[in-house]
């Protein structure tokens, strides 16, 4: 019973949809429409349960004193602070639980939220981000070593596209006359987009689709059920 | 003092992207503080989100002006509570309901989705007469689009063993993929590259004012 039904409720939920693809008119529009905005509701206390989740392994690692516990701590802290301050005065033009605190705002030259998301959070994102920047450089070490006529390409293909977005392209290669223009880098790039790179995203995109197809039908019809977990 | 604490807050933005960028040299105190307090203001950003977007106005925005009309919104909370209680071992068997549910929706939207716009659409989309264009590098390119696209969903095709003339387009299919890592390696390098200028931008121009 407690396996079984929930596999009824992913059929019924799935075949609904799947009618209401085909025949989008009343009563299934409708459903189709309902079951969607039942399924964000649900995706928010899913994210919600994630944080729960990550709230409890920092605490137990704090209370359990592990090794580093003070950085878990601070990012309680944090996570405690963005949270307090969005509930009390909201963010953007939404006001929160005390309304957009127009003294507080008016202090600091924006809500305490924002106020953290743009001092704090976006340099920390836009950095841990950047940061990337060197190991790609690495990586791309690691990739281009040239093997086989593959990676030959692969290599080729990377650079041309790095050079042919920068106006040092533009640069090196304008003395190219334009009757043979498509040697000229940004036109060579763009050309490797709009062509091979098409065609290969294209054929992924379809043999992926048909992989979504057997494995969503595998679901709706219970053939995969491992997203019930184990247990009784 | 909206003044002073934008300064502060200039001064933050640079303490903390120092304190990442400390991780070139090796993990330190001052990286993994940044760490803990950037996992730590994402969840919280998150969740803040996801209540002032989704939750208020599509459920509770709802049930408190207009109980009548939108009591069946007590279906999708309940079910979201049920999920909570994956947290609480005894009642975790309660949360497959609503797993459940978005599981069923999720496999067919995406099966719809799918179908539609990446099997069918780039189908259609591929069925180009290359010859209708004047200029010859669109001739040229259609006609490598066309072979790709064929070549490249031939190497996915696993149920026959690709060997001798077989194995062929599947090579084909592999150049084309190469072309197209290759490409998507270069955007994503430019990407990072841009960031990276970004916040070299943010030190040398908002920060110490080098950049005028």
């Amino acid at each position: 019973m407690k396996k079984n039904l929930p596999l009824i409720v992913a059929f019924a939920s799935g075949l609904l949809i799947l009618i209401a693809g085909f025949i989008p008119h009343k009563p299934f529009g409708m459903l189709e429409e309902t079951l969607t905005n039942w399924f964000m509701i649900i995706s928010s206390f899913a994210i919600l349960l994630g944080q729960i989740s990550l709230i409890q392994a920092n605490v137990t690692r704090v209370a359990h004193r592990s090794p580093n516990w003070q950085y878990y701590l601070a990012g309680l802290i944090s996570f405690a602070g963005m949270v307090v301050f969005g509930l009390l005065w909201g963010m953007e033009k939404t006001p929160g639980i005390l309304g957009h605190g127009e003294g507080i705002s008016q202090n600091l030259g924006s809500k305490p939220f924002d106020y953290i998301f743009d001092y704090i959070y976006m340099p920390l994102s836009a950095t841990m981000f950047s940061l990337l920047a060197f190991y790609i450089a690495s990586a791309a070490y690691r990739a281009f070593i040239i093997r086989n006529f593959e990676s030959n390409l692969l290599m080729i293909t990377a650079v041309i596209v790095m050079l042919g977005r920068t106006s040092f392209a533009t640069w090196i290669t304008s003395w190219i006359p334009d009757s043979w223009g498509i040697l000229q880098l940004p036109r060579l790039t763009d050309f490797i987009m709009q062509y091979p790179n098409t065609a290969a995203q294209r054929a992924i995109l379809i043999s992926a689709a048909l992989g979504v197809v057997g494995s969503s039908l595998r679901i709706i019809l219970g053939i995969e059920r491992s997203y019930l977990g184990g247990g009784k | 003092m909206a003044e002073l604490m934008k300064v502060l807050g200039i001064w933050l933005g640079a303490y903390f992207t120092l304190s990442i960028f400390s991780f070139l040299y090796k993990d330190n105190p001052f990286y993994k503080l940044a760490e803990q307090i950037f996992v730590g203001l994402s969840a919280g950003y998150w969740l803040i989100y996801t209540i002032y977007n989704i939750l208020v106005p599509n459920l509770f925005n709802l049930l408190f002006t207009d109980f009548a009309h939108n009591w069946l919104l007590l279906i999708p909370m309940l079910l979201g509570i049920m999920m909570l209680l994956r947290i609480i071992p005894s009642a975790q068997w309660l949360s497959r309901y609503p797993i459940a549910l978005m599981v069923g929706t999720t496999a067919a939207i995406y099966m719809l989705l799918s179908f539609k716009s990446d099997f069918l659409a780039q189908i259609a989309a591929t069925m180009v007469n290359p010859f209708k264009f004047s200029s010859p590098v669109d001739v040229v390119g259609t006609i490598l689009l066309i072979v790709g696209v064929l070549c490249g969903v031939y190497f996915f095709y696993f149920s026959k063993k690709q060997e001798g003339v077989f194995a062929i387009p599947s090579k084909i299919g592999i150049w084309f993929l190469m072309v197209s890592f290759g490409a998507s390696f270069g955007y994503t390098v430019m990407a990072r590259i841009s960031l990276l200028i970004g916040r070299l931008d943010f030190l040398l121009r908002d920060w110490l004012h080098i950049i005028k």
